[in-house]
């Protein structure tokens, strides 16, 4: 089985974004970017499941500009076979990206795709269900454990108020949540054998796929700033002023 | 104009997440109907046809729907686009799972997660764990939207819309459902309640968590809720994860105890009115959102809170 995993670059998630003066975006100059989160924990399960046994071959891809090479190359040396970049510096919208994939798929016809449920940058939480849509695939979301078997892949699922297992039959679009596993660090050999690994690089213009953006951005400004608050000494003051303020 | 709101329920009973994203679907302007899909729907949809201002509520029963399949979700509602110029969903998980499964069927983008509605087209949301603030015009026909619930008031009732069902779709041919574990609790719903206590790692293990955090939300009446590191743990169940991945909370009074207040976290509560943080590290980034912070060891704060809330009469 190949599995396919599409990761992202994004803003370290230690780091706290700044809204731009000109309010047209976020400030990305000098700041520490790393693989989202998510996208490490589906690394994580491809690469468990090949050494399961379960897949045979795991494809990392990401769309994006050059210097997600770095991120591919993250992927690479968790234990990723492969890697692909769709290079662009036009930054996608989910469906987009979705369309982006579609494409790659239809190249490299994985059995499984695996990939994080959110990008905490645009914090979407949409390109997985999108995907599965546009490839008319099944698709299990926010998943805490997977377990492939018998053509299909049986999934626990956080949802509202606990958990959910369904099967999905193969090829299909899993998203991970942040339970499924603790992704591992990339041992120095790794790193270092990773930058031997196959790396393939597309312009996005080459697959011929409709990325006109539908969304127009008006502005980006910060969040409404919260008043500083005050210290209290006591149990017993807090009470008195949580009853001045109305919420006792 | 018309906007589709797909109601939150549980098969059971109708949740007030669906009377708020009626107020945000008010605000778009246009006739406002309501889907309730599910596998046990006529109660709900009278609940729902209560909600004043709503034109109808359509009803549509599968078991498929009532496990919320986003394969059976999706197929009803793009048999029903046609009518509509938006589609509102609850940003539950549930509404996460299904809205941009939608969204992709119909070749639109989906706006996530919207606190705001400026106009017809155009709509706020959060970006970067809430630390930017984003509007977004959309030039898509149909605008498919996940609807942040805490950022509206719940409509009201007051309304007697007509109640009409439609066919359910086939079942998903590539989809099974196996089973689910719902926590049923007695408490107030994480997502909706007027005060939460939150615990964080600082618990140490989950008979400390139900030991200190449950005792005192169920003096005020509060949902209980938790850190990332909490739940990570064990210490308490993945559905009170609040944050920016999990649930996004605006309580009247949200107490965390034993929580650092990392970005994630602060995601998903510092919408709150008031913020209460017990906490023994003076420098934790929770006491930089917090009305009231007291520096103190939760072991022996918690215990004086108890006694000063029943000596405040509570
Ligand atoms: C992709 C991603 C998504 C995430 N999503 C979320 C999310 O949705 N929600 C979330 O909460 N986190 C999320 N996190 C995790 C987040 O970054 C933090 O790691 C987490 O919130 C920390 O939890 P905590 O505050 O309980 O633990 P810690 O940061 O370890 O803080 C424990 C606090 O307890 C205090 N303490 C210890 N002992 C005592 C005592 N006896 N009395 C009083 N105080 C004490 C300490 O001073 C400390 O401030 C996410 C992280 C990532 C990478």
């Amino acid at each position: 089985m190949k599995v396919l995993v599409p990761v992202k670059r994004v803003i370290d998630y230690n780091v706290k974004a700044r809204v731009k003066a000109d309010q047209t975006g976020v400030d990305l100059a000098n700041v520490k970017m790393s693989m989202n989160p998510f996208c490490e924990i589906a690394v994580e399960e491809a690469v468990r499941l090949k050494e399961k046994g379960a897949a045979t071959e795991v494809v990392a891809v990401s769309v994006g500009p050059t210097q997600a090479q770095e991120t591919l190359r993250t992927a690479l040396a968790m234990g990723a076979d492969r890697a692909i970049l769709v290079q662009t510096d036009q930054d996608l919208e989910p469906l987009a990206v979705a369309k982006v994939l579609k494409a790659v798929i239809a190249e490299e016809n994985p059995e499984l795709v695996l990939m994080g449920k959110q990008a905490i940058d645009g914090d979407n939480n949409a390109v997985g269900q999108m995907l599965s849509a546009l490839l008319d695939w099944p698709q299990a979301t926010f998943a805490s454990e997977v377990a492939i078997g018998g053509g299909k892949a049986t999934v626990t699922r956080e949802v509202d108020g606990g958990l959910q297992t369904i099967d999905v039959s193969l090829p299909a679009v899993v998203t991970a949540d942040l339970r499924l596993n603790e992704p591992r660090y990339a041992s120095l050999p790794n790193i270092m054998k990773a930058k031997k690994k196959p790396l393939d690089v597309k312009e996005l213009g080459s697959l011929g796929v409709d990325t006109a953006p539908r969304l127009k951005v008006v502005k980006v400004t910060e969040p409404a700033k919260r008043q500083a608050g005050i210290k209290v000494e006591t149990a017993a003051d807090l009470v008195s002023n949580l009853k001045t303020a109305g919420v006792l | 104009m018309a906007v589709l709101v797909i109601a939150d329920h549980d098969n059971a009973t109708l949740k007030d997440n669906t009377h708020k994203v009626v107020t945000a679907a008010q605000a778009i302007g246009g006739d406002v109907d309501v889907l309730v899909a599910g596998s046990n729907t006529a109660a709900i949809a009278a609940e729902a046809a209560k909600i004043a201002g709503v034109r109808k509520v359509l009803t549509a029963e599968s078991a498929e729907l009532g496990q919320g399949l986003a394969e059976a979700m999706a197929d009803l509602v793009v048999g029903l686009a046609g009518g509509y110029d938006h589609i509102l969903t609850p940003a539950t998980s549930q509404g996460k799972n299904f809205s941009p499964r939608i969204a992709a069927k119909l070749d639109v983008a989906q706006i996530s997660d919207v606190t705001e509605v400026v106009s017809a087209d155009t709509f706020t949301h959060p970006i970067y764990a809430g630390n930017a603030m984003e509007t977004v015009q959309s030039g898509d026909a149909k605008k498919v939207l996940t609807v942040r619930p805490t950022a509206f008031k719940a409509a009201a009732d007051g309304g007697s819309a007509s109640v009409e069902s439609v066919a359910a779709p086939a079942a998903p041919a590539k989809t099974k459902f196996v089973d689910q574990k719902i926590v049923k609790s007695a408490r107030p719903e994480l997502g909706g309640a007027k005060i939460v206590v939150s615990g964080g790692r600082a618990m140490g293990s989950a008979e400390e968590f139900q030991k200190v955090i449950e005792p005192l939300a169920d003096k005020l009446g509060a949902a209980v809720g938790a850190s990332r590191a909490a739940v990570d743990a064990g210490y308490a169940p993945n559905d009170y994860q609040v944050g920016q991945t999990g649930k996004v909370v605006a309580p009247e009074l949200y107490v965390a105890i034993g929580i650092s207040g990392a970005i994630q976290h602060l995601a998903g509560m510092k919408d709150s009115k008031v913020i209460v943080a017990i906490n023994k590290d003076a420098d934790a980034p929770i006491f930089q959102v917090a009305d009231f912070g007291l520096v103190a060891d939760y072991k022996a704060a918690v215990p004086e809170l108890m006694s000063a809330l029943t000596a405040a009469g509570k």
